[in-house]
C-alpha cells in the first residue's frame, strides 16, 4: 500500500537526502573533505562539531549559498544541483538561522508575505497570508498571532515564526542552525517537542549543534565531523555525551573541571541593595545583594536581559547606580571611576568580548597590556616600552596556550576562543581579587572552552573571589560553589552547589519556583 | 497694522502657507521613500538645485511649462541613481556622498545658469489652475482650490505615498530593506534593487521639488535658489517620523510660520527682518529636540549591505 507521501502542509515529503563525497576548498583550507551526510524523513539528525570543523560549510552547500567542489546531492534517487538558495525552497528546504532573519518592525503576516509573490498583484495579500498562517499554526500546533509585531514577541516565539516562514513555503526539509543558543531551557523543551511532531509527521530536519545535552536528549541520529572530515555517525541511543565530545575534539575531554576544596576567605566583594536603571531607562537591578568570598565562584543564573549585563556594568563601574553600594575588599567603589575599580583589584571578562573586551584592530600584544599600558614596565614617562610590552606577551601566549603566529598578529585574526584566551591571560595575570566572567565560553569551541573553564577553576585556589555570569546551565554547575538565580533584576534566590540540580534552576530562572 | 487681523491677509498668509509647502513635500517625501529603504540622502538640495535649473531653461527656450516639468523628472532621476551607484554599488558613507551630490548640484546648475542665462529673467511657468466650483467656495477656495497643478500634486502624493508603503509589496520591500536587509535578503528581497528604486524615486520627487520652485512658485532661477531647502525637507523626514501625513504636518507647521513671517516684514510689523527669517529655523530645530527618539528611525538607516558580512 503507497504511502501518503505529502506533509500536513500539503507539500510532498523527502524520504531520504544524501550528500556524497562533498569537497568544498576556500583558498588555503579544506572545509569540507570527501563528507558524507544524509537525513530521512522523520528524523531528527543532529550535525555536531566544534567552530570551523565545516558544519556552516556543508549546510549551506545544502541550501544554495555555495557549490560543492566535489561530491553529488541527491534527493531520493535524483542528483540535483543547487544554485541558489531559491532553488533550495523550490527542492522543499528551509533553513533557520541562528540569528532570527525577522524584521522587527513588521507583523507576523508581514514577514511571513516578504519575498513571496502576491496573489493581488502588486498590492499585498496580507489577508491570504493570515488565513494560511492560521491552518499551519493549527496544522503544528504553533501558537503564533499573524497580526503581532515581532517586536512583542518572545524569542521563542519569533522562532516559531521562522519555521512558520520555512513551512509556508513549502519546507519538507529543515536545517537548523545552532536554535535554542537563546532560548530557555523551557523553551527548548517546547521547541524540540514541536521538532519532534514534526519529524513524526514527515519531516526530515536537520539540527546543528555543539550543545551535547540537547543533542542526547533530543535527537535520533549523530553525524560528527572534525576538521572537515567524518568524525563519526551513530544512533543517538547508541552513544553518550563523553564519547561525542570526544569524537568532536580527537582527543579525551573533561568536560567538568576538578575543584580541589579551597578554604573560603573573607569577603571580597560585597553588594548591598543595588539598584540600577538600564539603557532605556527601566529599572534593570532591584535591590540586588551579593557576597562573594575569596577562594570561591559564584555562578549567576538567569536568561540573557534579567539584568546580568546590567549588574556586571555597576561592578565595572560602566553603569550608574540608582541606590545601594558596591564594596571591594572592604572600600566602597560605588562611585569610583572604571579605573579606580580596577586598581581596587578588579577583572572583568566581558559578555561582549568583541566589542567590550578587546580592541579588534590591535594585536595580541597591546591587547593584552590594555589595562596597564600606561603603568611601569610598559610605559615610562609617557613612552611605550615596546621590548618588556613583547616579551611579557610572548610569556603569556605561551602560558595560556594561545594559538598564534605572532604575538604581533592583530587579534581580530585569532579564532573565538583564542581571542578569550588572550582576555582571560590579560585579566588572570594581574591576579585581581574579584573577577567577573560574563559568558566566558560562549561561542568557543569545547577543546577551549574546557581549557578556559579550568583556568577559572585554578584562579580560584589562588584566593580571587569570581562571579560567573552564564546561560550556560551545566557550566554553571560545573564550575560554581554557589548559585544566584537571576530574574527580572531580582536575586531569587542562592542555592549551594549541593542543592542545586538542573531542573530547579531551570524552574528559577524562568521565576516559576 | 490692524490690516494684519483683516480677512484677506488670513488669507493670505494661509494660501501662501499651503504653497510654501509644496517643495517641502515633494523632497520630503522623496526623502522619506530612501531612508524607509536603510538610505540617507543628504544631496536632495542638490539635486532640485540642477532639477530647478534645467527645467527653468527648458522653460526659458521651449516655452512648455510641462517639458520643464519632465526634464526635471529626468535630471531629478538621474542624480537619484547617481546617489545610488555612489552609496549602494560603490558603498561610500551615505552622509559623505550625499554632501557630494549636494555640492555638485550647487556648482553645476549656478555654472550652467552663469554660461548660458547670465542674469535671472522671469519666466511664464505653471499658471494657477483654480478648480471649477470648488475654488469658489468663499475663503477656502482661495486656500486650497486656487493653486497651481504642482502644489495640488503635492498634496495628492502624501495619501499616495501612505498606500505605497503599506499597502504594496513594494513597499513592504521597503520597510523591509530599511530595517533588516539580511532577513529581506534571505527571502530573495534584492536589497540592492529595492534601495536604487527608492532612491531613483527620491531623485525624481527632488526634481519635482526643485521644478515646483522655478517653473511654479517663483518663476525665476539663480544662484543656490533653494537656500538650503533640501536640508530642512531632511529634517522634516526625522520631525515626521518617516510617516508621510506626519511629514505633511511637519511641512504645514514650517511653511505657515514661514509665510507669517513674510506677511509680517511686507505688512511693516515691526520686528527686525533678520530675527523674522529666522523664525522658521529655530521652530524646526526646537520641533526636533523635543520630537527626538519619540520615533524609531529605520533599524540600517545609513548602513551600507553587503552579503554576509
Amino acid at each position: 500500500m503507497a504511502i501518503a507521501k505529502l506533509l500536513p502542509s500539503g507539500h510532498p515529503r523527502i524520504d531520504h537526502m544524501e550528500m556524497r563525497h562533498i569537497s568544498k576548498r576556500f583558498p588555503g583550507v579544506i572545509a569540507n573533505d570527501r563528507v558524507n551526510f544524509d537525513v530521512r524523513a522523520g528524523e531528527i539528525h543532529a550535525l555536531l562539531g566544534e567552530n570551523g570543523a565545516g558544519k556552516s560549510t556543508l549546510m549551506r552547500q545544502l541550501y544554495g549559498l555555495y557549490q560543492p567542489d566535489e561530491g553529488e546531492i541527491i534527493f531520493d534517487g535524483q542528483g540535483k544541483t543547487i544554485l541558489s538558495p531559491n532553488d533550495a525552497i523550490k527542492l522543499g528546504i528551509g533553513m533557520i538561522h541562528q540569528h532570527f532573519m525577522l524584521v522587527n518592525s513588521l507583523t507576523v503576516a508581514e514577514n511571513v508575505a516578504l519575498g513571496l509573490k502576491s496573489s493581488k498583484g502588486f498590492l499585498t495579500d496580507l489577508d491570504v497570508v493570515v488565513k494560511r498562517i492560521e491552518e499551519l499554526t493549527k496544522l503544528y500546533g504553533l501558537k503564533v498571532d499573524p497580526h503581532a509585531y515581532i517586536w512583542q514577541l518572545s524569542v521563542g516565539e519569533q522562532q516559531r515564526v521562522e519555521i512558520i516562514k520555512a513551512l509556508y513555503r513549502g519546507a519538507a526539509l529543515l536545517i537548523l542552525d545552532e536554535p535554542t543558543a537563546v532560548l530557555t531551557p523551557q523553551e527548548v523543551n517546547e521547541f524540540f517537542a514541536i521538532l519532534g511532531q514534526m519529524a513524526s509527521e514527515g519531516h526530515a530536519l536537520i539540527f546543528i549543534s555543539h550543545k551535547l545535552g540537547e543533542v542526547m536528549d533530543f535527537t535520533h541520529r549523530v553525524t560528527v565531523l572534525r576538521d572537515g572530515k567524518n568524525a563519526g555517525e551513530t544512533l543517538t541511543k547508541d552513544t553518550s555525551k563523553t564519547e561525542l565530545a570526544e569524537m568532536m575534539v580527537g582527543r579525551q575531554l573533561k568536560l567538568v573541571p576538578d575543584k580541589a576544596p579551597v578554604k573560603v576567605g573573607q569577603a571580597r566583594l560585597m553588594l548591598k541593595n543595588v539598584s540600577a536603571l538600564s539603557d532605556r531607562g527601566l529599572p534593570a537591578l532591584k535591590q540586588v545583594s551579593l557576597e562573594l568570598r575569596a577562594g570561591e565562584i559564584l555562578g549567576l543564573a538567569g536568561v540573557s536581559g534579567n539584568g546580568q549585563l546590567e549588574l556586571a556594568e555597576v561592578i565595572a563601574g560602566l553603569r550608574p547606580l540608582s541606590a545601594g553600594q558596591v564594596l571591594i575588599d572592604g572600600q566602597d567603589i560605588s562611585r569610583k571611576s572604571p579605573a579606580q575599580i580596577i586598581e581596587r583589584g578588579l577583572s572583568y571578562i566581558p559578555e561582549e568580548r568583541n566589542r567590550d573586551g578587546m580592541i579588534k584592530d590591535f594585536n595580541i600584544a597591546e591587547n593584552l597590556i590594555l589595562r596597564e599600558n600606561n603603568k611601569a614596565p610598559y610605559a615610562k614617562n609617557g613612552l611605550l616600552n615596546f621590548s618588556v610590552i613583547t616579551k611579557t606577551a610572548q610569556t603569556l601566549v605561551q602560558q595560556f596556550t594561545v594559538k598564534t603566529p605572532s604575538v604581533e598578529t592583530p587579534i581580530k585574526n585569532l579564532s573565538g576562543g583564542n581571542a578569550q584566551k588572550v582576555i582571560l591571560a590579560r585579566e588572570l595575570s594581574r591576579n585581581p581579587s574579584v573577577l567577573i566572567a560574563a559568558q566566558p565560553t560562549r561561542g568557543v569551541d569545547i577543546g577551549a572552552s574546557e581549557y578556559l573553564r579550568d583556568q577559572i577553576v585554578r584562579q580560584r585556589e589562588k584566593g580571587t573571589a569570581t562571579l560567573l555570569i552564564s546561560e550556560d546551565l551545566d557550566e554553571i554547575l560545573a564550575l560554581s560553589d554557589r548559585i544566584a538565580i537571576i530574574f527580572h533584576g531580582e536575586i531569587m534566590g542562592i542555592l549551594a552547589r549541593e542543592e542545586a540540580s538542573l531542573e530547579r534552576i531551570g524552574l528559577m530562572i524562568a521565576g516559576e519556583a | 497694522m490692524q490690516d494684519f487681523l483683516d480677512w484677506t491677509v488670513v488669507i493670505g498668509i494661509l494660501s501662501s502657507g499651503i504653497r510654501l509647502a509644496t517643495p517641502y513635500l515633494y523632497a520630503a517625501i522623496g526623502e522619506t521613500f530612501g531612508q524607509r529603504s536603510g538610505v540617507l540622502n543628504l544631496g536632495v538640495d542638490g539635486i532640485m538645485l540642477l532639477a530647478a535649473f534645467s527645467s527653468y531653461f527648458t522653460v526659458l527656450t521651449l516655452g512648455s511649462p510641462w517639458l520643464g516639468l519632465l526634464v526635471a523628472i529626468l535630471v531629478g532621476g538621474l542624480m537619484g541613481i547617481a546617489m545610488g551607484f555612489i552609496s549602494i554599488t560603490l558603498q561610500a558613507e551615505q552622509g559623505i556622498s550625499g554632501i557630494g551630490v549636494y555640492l555638485f548640484g550647487l556648482g553645476l546648475s549656478d555654472l550652467l545658469f552663469q554660461k548660458f542665462v547670465g542674469t535671472a529673467k522671469a519666466i511664464s511657468g505653471f499658471k494657477e489652475f483654480p478648480i471649477p466650483l470648488l475654488s469658489k467656495i468663499p475663503f477656502f477656495g482661495d486656500i486650497f482650490f486656487s493653486q497651481s497643478v504642482l502644489v495640488y500634486g503635492a498634496y495628492l502624493l502624501i495619501p499616495l505615498a501612505w498606500f505605497i508603503l503599506n499597502k504594496t509589496t513594494f513597499g513592504l520591500n521597503i520597510r523591509a530593506v530599511g530595517e533588516n536587509p539580511e532577513a529581506a535578503d534571505s527571502l530573495g528581497v534584492s536589497v540592492q534593487k529595492t534601495r536604487y528604486l527608492t532612491l531613483t524615486l527620491g531623485g525624481i520627487l527632488a526634481g519635482i521639488a526643485g521644478a515646483s520652485l522655478s517653473i511654479a512658485l517663483l518663476n525665476v532661477f539663480q544662484q543656490n535658489l533653494t537656500n538650503g531647502m533640501g536640508f530642512i525637507a531632511v529634517a522634516l523626514v526625522y520631525f515626521g517620523g518617516w510617516r508621510p501625513f506626519y511629514v505633511l504636518l511637519g511641512s504645514l507647521i514650517f511653511s505657515f510660520v514661514n509665510a507669517l513671517q513674510v506677511w509680517m516684514q511686507v505688512l511693516g510689523v515691526p520686528i527686525p527682518s533678520d530675527i523674522a527669517v529666522m523664525m522658521p529655523y529655530v521652530l524646526t530645530i526646537v520641533v526636533l529636540i523635543f520630537s527626538a527618539g519619540r520615533v524609531r528611525p529605520p533599524a540600517a538607516l545609513t548602513k551600507t549591505y553587503e552579503r554576509g558580512s
